[in-house]
């Protein structure tokens, strides 16, 4: 059984035999949920990528290949109804507001990876009605399908169009199907989890391990001895949006 | 009392009966959305809410409306508004209503929409949306049908109506004001990230729903015996006025709060709208036909004798209607998913069974303010007889 059907069951349960106070209990049970042997924990998970390395590959899409195969994202060939976890953009879409038209040509219209940023504020949580965007402890932001009403209130305040709805049945669209992981159903919103399945089982996310030039490193931003922080100590890195004050905990090594 | 909605002239159920026939055809569509999912629509990935939560915006404010006849009777004993009010309580019903349906449709799992009450969350808008909607539903139920039961028994409305009556009034200015709070305060949306942005949908909503309720009102006098005063069409229209001047204030301050500053995120949804981004003009005609409309509007309002001549009364409350729906219902919504957070522009057109269904919940709309209007007057005409 998994977490959250696990939780789920105690929930009804918990409801059935306690009546009242039982409803009231029911967050308190989330937090008090406790990871199990062998799984990787962390304070506050992040994600750096050293985008030079990306460059010096640029027909190599590994990561995006990975993540969307062991999470069953269909491929939807309409832009505008498209699902997606990790993709790549150029810079200019990527970081709106940091051209500079006088000299652009170390980043004009180079690829970079995207993902949901596990934001430290997430206004996705704020604004979600029901708590099917909820996040962890460790800082990552997770989506609970079958709670999700799919009213796209989520989709309107991140800043990040990190979000895709399944405006149709999903399904038919999976390229190659792993039995592994749940498919979704049309009508709710899904994005990237951190392979918060895989951290669980102490594996690294799925597009960390597919990557093989190393570009993408995973890790406690809040421990200070992680590989993450200390490549954040002695490199340059820039984060999208900074400005809007969500925190992202994805960042970019340019420097 | 109801029976009263149950005897009418051959129009009137023409008219019931056409509005049947919309209403069953948006059924059909809206199962068809069920079954193939929100697909079916013109939304996409980038432009995520579309006409559904247009329509739902612009009538939280029809319904808020309401207000302006029940707040100058009860807090200024304006008197001529006493016959009326029960009618800005009925066109509230009917407003919210649609609001409701509309965002039933829009959700991709409708059968889960309980989802809000089971897992109450109060750092979400719409948590608190779905409070003020319902609450204000039960609160024009309870007070419109009171003072209509009360005028039918030939009584004054009973007394413990009257803290409810009360309760109405902010209540009302609530509505539109958790409605405006569900886009004001989204970071990266600089089109809505603004702070009048309750202010303007206060404004918008007080000369629209107003004007709906003052052609309503015509209406009803042309087809029946019942009477309004022409005292209370004057303050009526007065009000639309200063709400309207009031919105184009507003919408004026946003200009200038965008082009003085000239910060590019700030400007660009308003020039996507009004002339067109990355060779996007989809809705350029119809920005500029809204203010064109709405500034029209005021200048025959403002000038006594074009206010108080019936017929251009008219004109400029279906004008400024026309007008506060596009931007409200268009301009809004489209603008402040235009440009996407990657500054890209992705058009969105409403597709024909999202129309053919929104047409439906607007059938319902009217049919439940026909009926209600009806049962109203025929109550005052026979006591008037
Ligand atoms: S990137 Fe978007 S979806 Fe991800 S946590 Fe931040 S706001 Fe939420
Ligand atoms: S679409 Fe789902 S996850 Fe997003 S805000 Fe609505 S209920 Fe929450």
């Amino acid at each position: 059984m998994d977490r959250r059907k696990f939780l789920k069951l105690a929930a009804i349960s918990a409801t059935l035999a306690g009546g009242v106070p039982g409803f009231f209990n029911r967050e308190v049970k989330a937090k008090a949920y406790t990871p199990p042997p062998g799984a990787l924990t962390a304070r506050r998970w992040g994600m750096a990528i050293d985008i030079k390395k990306c460059w010096e590959h640029p027909e190599c899409n590994d990561c995006i290949k990975a993540c969307h195969y062991i999470h069953n994202v269909p491929h939807i060939p309409d832009r505008k109804r498209e699902v997606k976890w990790i993709w790549k953009d150029e810079f200019e879409h990527v970081f709106p507001d940091k051209p500079n038209e006088f000299n652009n040509i170390l980043l004009a219209h180079k690829p970079f990876l995207l993902l949901c940023n596990h934001c430290e504020h997430p206004p996705c949580v704020r604004v979600c009605p029901t708590q099917a965007t909820f996040k962890r402890e460790d800082g990552i932001v997770m989506m609970d399908y079958h709670r999700c009403i799919g009213c796209r209130f989520c989709m309107a305040a991140c800043p990040f169009g990190a979000r895709s709805f399944n405006w149709v049945d999903p399904r038919p669209y999976i390229e190659h199907f792993n039995p592994e992981f749940p498919t979704r159903m049309k009508g709710v919103v899904e994005k990237c989890l951190f392979c918060y399945e895989r951290l669980e089982k102490g594996q690294i996310p799925a597009c960390v391990e597919a990557c093989k030039h190393k570009a993408l490193i995973f890790g406690d931003l809040e421990d200070e001895n992680s590989e993450i922080s200390r490549l954040l100590r002695s490199r340059f890195s820039i984060r999208r949006k900074a400005e809007l004050g969500t925190g992202p905990s994805v960042f970019y090594l340019i420097g | 009392m109801f029976e009263k909605a149950l005897v009418g002239s051959r129009k009137y159920w023409l008219w019931l009966a056409f509005l049947g026939v919309l209403i069953l055809i948006g059924f059909l569509a809206f199962l068809a959305q069920l079954q193939y999912g929100l697909g079916i629509t013109g939304m996409s990935r980038d432009v995520s809410w579309g006409f559904y939560v247009a329509q739902f915006t612009f009538l939280v404010g029809v319904a808020a409306s309401g207000v302006m006849v029940v707040l100058p009777y009860y807090l200024h004993n304006h008197k001529v508004f006493g016959p009326v009010t029960v009618f800005g309580e009925f066109l509230a019903i009917a407003a919210v209503i649609m609001c409701l349906l509309f965002i039933i449709v829009d959700i991709g799992q409708t059968h889960r929409l309980f989802n809000v009450l089971l897992h109450p969350t109060p750092h979400s808008m719409l948590f608190y949306d779905m409070i003020v909607l319902n609450g204000y539903l039960a609160l024009n139920v309870i007070c419109g049908w009171a003072a209509l039961h009360g005028e039918y028994k030939g009584v004054k409305y009973p007394r413990w109506v009257v803290p409810f009556i009360y309760l109405s009034i902010p209540w009302a200015f609530s509505i539109h004001t958790v409605t405006a709070f569900l886009y004001a305060g989204l970071p990266g949306r600089h089109f809505w990230l603004t702070a009048i942005m309750a202010p303007r949908f206060l404004a918008s909503a007080f000369c629209s729903g107003p004007a709906l309720l003052l052609i309503a009102l015509l209406i009803a006098q042309k087809v029946s015996r019942f009477r309004v005063d022409p005292m209370a069409i004057d303050t009526l229209s007065k009000i639309i006025t200063y709400a309207l001047l009031a919105n184009i204030f507003f919408f004026g301050c946003e200009l200038f709060t965008a082009f003085y500053s000239n910060i590019p995120g700030h400007k660009a949804s308003l020039i996507y709208l009004f002339r067109g981004l990355e060779g996007h003009a989809e809705w350029v005609i119809f920005m500029w036909m809204a203010w064109l409309l709405m500034a029209g509007a005021a200048l025959l309002l403002v000038i006594p004798a074009t206010r108080k001549n019936i017929n251009t009364l008219v004109l400029a409350c279906i004008m400024l209607f026309i007008g506060a729906w596009i931007d409200k219902g268009i301009g809004l919504l489209t603008g402040g998913f235009t440009p996407t957070p990657f500054e890209t522009v992705t058009p969105y057109r409403p597709t024909v069974p999202e129309l053919l269904i929104s047409l439906g919940i607007w059938a319902v709309g009217f049919l439940i303010m026909t009926v209600l209007f009806k049962i109203a007057v025929a109550v005052k005409e026979a006591r008037a007889a």
